[in-house]
């Protein structure tokens, strides 16, 4: 065994994970530490389910393991509970409180768990629930959603918030580097609560 | 050095610089697009780049500059090499004199492809060497490699990542980017370049000369290796050597293959040196094979006698249960876990505002009861649409419509192709479907790009891959010379217009093509396209559910009423089918 720390963020196509997984990787480099990922690209990112996997410490394959991860950040509610079985036992989740429904429910009427039902289930795991919209906003842009989550989910890694802090800087455009630090530690601040 | 967390595919594109390479061509196709999108997007370029129109091209063109003594990579997909096929085995033949990489990525468990094909198996075929890394930092030490073994061995080298090697990522410890010095000259030589058969059967014989070199080099060189710790023992290849490594139980020995072909000997002397051995590979059975020839009394597990898949990608869990069912390990280190069950599935889906949606819809609208080959694109989406009937490989929509128009079926057949895939290898089928008389029509699906593996320009975008404008060709020039006379361009967000034109398709005999043209929604956002977002007056919306059947992500149904989310990009085109006329712009409040 590895003992590599294992991340998953997963979310649909256009949400902003494999931004997230960079940042993550970038911290890692700048504390000396190996890391390996692997994530989803081309047709699967129209509006589908993706997935990015990133093993702190990992030195070997880049998948993440069922039942292996110690921390799920999850960009939608549904997309927390399809991927909830990665999470070993203790493991930490971080969810936006934000359900986006497949559009075959509608075309094609399929039945979808409701908000409630989905949030009922998840509250089985170490479970820290937040609107990031809500703080993206209040951070100055929606955008920075991506961001608020990796600063919920930051007291969770074995990161330090300095090279967070300092990847995320140094990896999102220019001009929104105030609005996504400051999303980052609103971010924070809302995890330490959890 | 630096160290930098780089996509694989990143990594091999830095690797290219660090090789200087000079010559780059390829051909998009998931998961290889990215390293020409790297290598196109630097600001300063000592190499020349091409995004070519088909594999073949940009083999033949790859191939050409290599036989002038500069380094050249051939980028493509697996499948991409199908239709490169003709030009790679005579290669073979003809061989290089600067080092030609043909960089081939294989997609196990079919992410994004149409098959599962094993490009070692070209490798072996071709009896070129390939070089099949298992890790991101692998790939990237390899591909500088490749160049060098290209040169020595005077072979074009395959070299074969995975979608697990090109989409991974990891800390890469990176070198120095060598600018391309050399200026190609092109040095006749008739018994090497004229394949004639007087030519061609005297460089069989050389290509064969050269293999027992090649296999030692590639022992020597560190590509395959072993470690011998016990008396039985584990051989994995490409990726799958990664997922042992992480499971493996000390005292047992392990090989580990990253290049072809295999020096039969020394893999004999390992195999007879233990009780029982394991071959963990994904895909072909490539390695097991050659371990069951050398093999003799020992014992081989794999997939031959059902322990490993022919099929689909290996994991960690995967092997370690191969493992233990072949009595390598005594328990799966990984306890199965359950997903959640009965979840809606979220597959990848057109987006709000892409035209092929609104071309659909008006094709379906005239052409109820027909049949709908398609293609290879963002628009095989339209498989959820109802529109897509078939799909085989890039270009077979207008020859499959022939086929199926010629076969005696007595409905309208409809194809859908996209302009990329149409310039790829879909004139041909056309011209052939006009010369044999065929009774179909063809509708190009005009986004002015290659959206599907990443936006990518194409001879329709009018500019290069290195961003120089370009003459555009004229899709509807193409149609006429191959021999059309019903050519017509609509704007499919224009849905009566759209209507009529397929109408008056539908009337006329012969091949009939319909450009629909239309900026993909995506390069429209990025090139600052704003239109006003629609909405539904939930008043006059009766729930009658067109718009929802229409399929835009956009539209949601709340309670028994339509809703237009935020994805809205403002097509209009659910305005234009609403029969209750509940839907328009929206108001500024």
């Amino acid at each position: 065994m590895t003992g590599s720390f294992d991340i998953l963020i997963v979310g649909i196509g256009g949400q902003g994970t494999i931004l997230a997984s960079n940042i993550l990787g970038k911290a890692c480099l700048s504390e000396g530490r190996h890391v390996k990922g692997a994530e989803t690209h081309g047709m699967a990112q129209r509006g589908g389910s993706v997935e990015s996997h990133i093993r702190i410490g990992g030195q070997f394959g880049p998948l993440i393991v069922p039942g292996q991860a110690a921390l799920l950040i999850s960009f939608d509610l549904l997309e927390a509970l399809r991927y909830s079985h990665y999470l070993k036992r203790g493991g930490k989740m971080v969810v936006n409180k934000h359900l986006i429904l497949p559009t075959s429910v509608f075309t094609q009427k399929i039945a979808a768990p409701s908000e409630d039902e989905i949030i009922t289930k998840l509250k089985a795991y170490d479970l820290c629930l937040l609107d990031a919209d809500t703080i993206a906003a209040e951070a100055g842009s929606v955008l920075a959603q991506n961001i608020v989550m990796l600063g919920a989910a930051a007291g969770s890694m074995p990161l330090s918030p300095d090279s967070l802090v300092a990847a995320v800087r140094s990896l999102v455009p220019p001009k929104t580097i105030e609005v996504n630090t400051k999303a980052f530690e609103m971010g924070r601040a809302f995890g330490g609560k959890c | 050095m630096e160290r930098q967390y780089l996509l694989g595919n990143e990594a091999i594109a830095h690797a290219a610089l660090e090789a200087g390479v000079d010559f780059v061509s390829g051909y998009p196709g998931t998961p290889s697009s990215e390293v020409i999108d790297v290598l196109r997007a630097l600001p300063e370029r000592s190499f020349y780049v091409e995004w070519s129109v088909n594999e073949k091209v940009a083999l033949e063109n790859a191939l050409a500059a290599a036989w002038c003594g500069v380094r050249a990579l051939c980028t493509m997909k697996h499948v991409g090499l199908n239709v490169a096929s003709d030009p790679l085995m005579t290669s073979a033949y003809t061989g290089v004199t600067g080092g030609f990489v043909i960089l081939c990525a294989d997609d196990p468990f079919a992410h994004s492809s149409q098959n599962e094909q094993d490009t070692r198996c070209y490798a072996h075929f071709a009896r070129l060497p390939c070089l099949d890394p298992a890790s991101v930092q692998e790939a990237h030490d390899w591909l500088r490699d490749a160049f060098q073994l290209s040169e020595e061995f005077g072979l074009p080298v395959i070299f074969r990542p995975t979608t697990r090697i090109c989409h991974s990522k990891g800390d890469v410890e990176l070198g120095a980017a060598a600018p391309g010095q050399r200026k190609g000259e092109f040095h006749k030589d008739p018994r090497q370049y004229v394949v004639i058969p007087a030519h061609t059967r005297i460089l069989h014989k050389k290509l064969n000369e050269k293999q027992p070199h090649i296999k030692k080099r590639l022992v020597e060189r560190g590509f395959n290796r072993y470690e011998i710790r016990g008396k039985t023992a584990v051989i994995a290849s490409g990726i799958g050597a990664s997922y042992v490594e992480e499971i493996l139980p000390a005292g047992i020995s392990f090989m580990k293959i990253g290049a072809y072909p295999v020096d039969e000997e020394w893999l004999g002397d390992f195999v007879k040196k233990h009780e029982r051995v394991l071959v963990i590979e994904e895909l072909a059975p490539e390695v097991e094979e050659q371990v069951r020839q050398v093999a003799g009394i020992v014992p081989v597990f794999g997939k031959k006698n059902g322990y490993a898949p022919y099929e689909g990608e290996l994991s960690p869990p995967l092997v370690a249960a191969i493992m233990v069912r072949a009595g390598f390990l005594t328990e799966n280190p990984f306890p199965a876990v359950v997903p959640e069950q009965n979840l809606p599935v979220r597959p990848p889906i057109l987006c709000a505002g892409c035209l092929h949606r609104a071309t659909f819809y008006a094709i379906k609208k005239v052409f109820s009861d027909a049949i709908y080959p398609s293609d290879i694109g963002c628009y095989t989406l339209g498989l959820q649409l109802g529109v897509v009937d078939t799909t085989i490989c890039m270009g077979a929509s207008i020859t499959v419509a022939s086929g199926i128009a010629h076969s005696g079926d007595p409905r309208d057949v409809v194809c859908t192709i996209g302009d990329a895939t149409f310039f790829h290898t879909g004139i041909q089928g056309l011209m052939n479907a006009v010369y044999n008389g065929a009774n179909i029509t063809v509708v190009i699906l005009d986004n002015r790009i290659t959206a599907m593996t990443g936006h990518q320009p194409n001879p329709d975008t009018g500019i290069t891959a290195s961003g120089i404008e370009t003459v555009p060709v004229s899709l509807d020039a193409i149609c006429r010379a191959c021999g059309v006379t019903f050519v017509e361009t609509v704007d499919p967000f224009d849905i009566t217009g759209t209507v009529n034109i397929l109408s008056e398709a539908k009337k006329k005999k012969g091949v009939k093509v319909i450009i629909a043209k239309q900026m993909c929604v995506i390069m429209a956002r990025r090139s600052g396209v704003k239109r006003k977002r629609y909405m539904v007056d939930p008043e006059q919306c009766t729930g009658c559910g067109t718009c929802v059947r229409f399929g835009c992500p956009a539209i949601e149904v709340v309670g028994e009423k339509a809703q237009i989310n935020d994805l809205c990009s403002g097509c209009s085109v659910c305005a234009q089918i609403c029969p209750a006329g509940a839907i328009g712009r929206e108001v500024p409040k």
